[in-house]
């Protein structure tokens, strides 16, 4: 390949655009909002002054800060470990011969089609005291589902489930047809059982797929913030409230932009303390550039 | 492959039953209560003749269609966007020498990762003093955080698959780099633009934390926020949410087991291929 220096020069204008507007719409607003989470906003009242770190002062120290980090960390840890076992169960029937195999790679697209709101609506209608599905087939119960302690965490793990195993099997059956067949020749060759094969082959081999797809659910589920509202707005009692919905309501609700911004950017600072934990962990993701 | 036990093959059609039910049963459930009467949700939950009300008063009642209208015109300006800007940059990243190149996937990357509430604040002051706020216009400018990356990633997967001397032959024979890119690589690149645009629009349609935030008159709501603001004048309208739910999911759904293979090869190559 013979390129010239000029050349090589010309190439930053295809690329150039694509830096700008990422700049502009991504990395300097999250410059920014550091920069408003120093200060006291609020827009109705017309003020704006510079307050150092209180924020971060009253941040540490502001007990429904905790609540909603513990409800997010426990929403993420059991959605994303119920998703991996259950989506590597759906990947290995994919990867499975059988008939209506299609129908089935079908069938397994449309929660990922179909919008986080509109997923969150249809669970909360089943899940609806009086007249949803689950009320109706098991009569003797009388719970409600989003309306009380403890159930409304669950009933909101179970849509993030519902939503993204999907996802998640489709990562793993692609990472899964990666695997040469001869391997799985060679093991029933040596008369190895299937669970054999499982944990010896295919599991192990798995692993950078599994990696990838574990990093990615986490991160997702961690920002969660559609599926949760839609369903429960944080309640019954701030059982259910991410730190995407706390800070979404004391932006939008309470108008509060300086303290709104503090709970955003400790999300953010929580995003990027776990994906330093997971390279710590496990090393660089794959996902790397084949070139 | 051919040879199971009974046994196995009955425990395999039972998990795939199973799986198939989790996955499209509250789908079809939603399908059901659309066209069940008022009176027979109240009741049984489950029709006891089918009903149309509900599309009825989705399409004419309420302003369901503006919203659907407006979903459209937001995530197709963002597509065109998105994919308008990161082509000729993948293109780049792949048959360029681009010093930096790694990083910009790794940032672009990163930026798609990072949860949206950390940039709701300094956006939302932009665009309100832009005039922006309560736009259509205006929400596109937040949706490229996510579809630029999303658009850049994936093509950057499809022009890799086309072979470097196809755009050294074009080179050779006289092309400038422009006009490589515009003649031999794009059009050849069709299929991978197809499908980051079905992609892009799809998760731009489905975006909900923005539309929530950015806009705030009734006519402006694109469909997620819409369908999560659904109120009835008593109870909750649960057969009109069902019907407002399948207008605007079908066609998703439909696209997205049309174009399965693609989808599903777009979504997985970053993930595997290592």
């Amino acid at each position: 390949m013979t390129r010239t220096r000029s050349e090589d020069r010309r190439g930053y204008f295809f690329v150039l655009p694509t830096v700008i507007v990422l700049v502009v719409v991504a990395v300097y607003p999250m410059i920014l909002a550091a920069w408003i989470s120093l200060r006291r906003v609020v827009i109705v009242f017309h003020e704006d002054h510079f307050v150092g770190l209180s924020n971060y002062a009253f941040l540490v120290r502001d007990p429904r800060f905790w609540t909603a980090l513990g409800n997010t960390t426990y929403f993420t840890v059991v959605a994303v470990i119920i998703e991996l076992l259950l989506g590597l169960g759906f990947a290995l029937l994919l990867h499975t011969s059988f008939r209506g195999q299609k129908l089935f790679r079908a069938a397994i697209l449309i929660p990922w089609a179909i919008p986080t709101v509109v997923s969150a609506k249809m669970w909360s209608w089943i899940w609806n005291p009086e007249y949803g599905l689950i009320s109706r087939t098991l009569p003797n119960s009388d719970i409600n589902w989003l309306g009380m302690p403890g159930y409304a965490m669950h009933a909101a793990i179970l849509v993030d489930v519902w939503k993204t195993t999907p996802f998640v099997a489709l990562l793993l059956f692609a990472g899964l047809e990666t695997i040469p067949t001869v391997l799985y020749k060679a093991a029933a060759v040596d008369g190895a059982s299937s669970w054999r094969t499982f944990f010896f082959i295919t599991l192990p081999l798995l692993r950078p797929t599994l990696v990838v797809v574990l990093v990615f659910r986490t991160l997702d589920a961690f920002r969660i913030f559609d599926a949760v509202y839609v369903l429960t707005g944080g309640g019954p009692a701030n059982t259910t409230e991410t730190l995407s919905i706390y800070a979404y309501k004391m932006l939008m609700r309470s108008g509060d932009f300086g303290y709104g911004s503090t709970l955003a950017v400790a999300t953010f600072l929580c995003v990027m303390a776990i994906s330093a934990i997971y390279i710590r962990m496990l090393g660089m993701p794959s996902r790397s550039q084949r070139s | 492959m051919t040879s199971r036990s009974p046994l196995a093959r009955a425990g395999l059609m039972l998990a795939v039953f199973a799986a198939m039910s989790f996955c499209v049963g509250p789908f079809v459930f939603q399908a059901i209560t659309s066209l069940t009467p008022d009176r027979d949700i109240a009741r049984t939950g489950l029709p006891s003749t089918l009903t149309l009300d509900h599309y009825a008063s989705a399409l004419a009642g309420r302003p369901f269609m503006h919203v659907v209208q407006n979903s459209i015109v937001v995530s197709s300006v963002v597509t065109v966007v998105s994919l308008a800007i990161a082509a000729p940059a993948a293109f780049a990243i792949v048959k360029l020498r681009v010093r930096g190149k790694r990083l910009l996937l790794a940032a672009a990357l990163a930026i798609s990762m990072f949860p949206p509430i950390a940039t709701v604040s300094p956006l939302y002051l932009a665009l309100r003093r832009a005039g922006l706020l309560d736009s259509l216009l205006g929400l596109t400018i937040p949706y490229t955080t996510f579809a630029l990356p999303l658009a850049l990633w994936i093509l950057t997967g499809f022009f890799q698959d086309i072979p470097d001397d196809l755009y050294l032959a074009a080179r050779i024979d006289g092309c400038s780099m422009f006009s490589a890119f515009r003649k031999v690589l794009l059009p050849l690149a069709m299929p991978g633009i197809a499908t980051a645009a079905i992609l892009t629009f799809i998760f731009a349609y489905n975006e909900f934390l923005y539309a929530l935030t950015f806009l705030s008159s009734p006519d402006k709501r694109t469909i997620p926020v819409a369908i999560s603001l659904f109120a009835g004048e008593h109870t909750e309208p649960w057969g009109d949410i069902a019907a407002a739910s399948i207008i605007s999911t079908l066609p998703l759904v439909v696209v997205a087991v049309t174009f399965q293979r693609k989808i599903v090869r777009a979504l997985t190559a970053g993930a595997v291929k290592g």
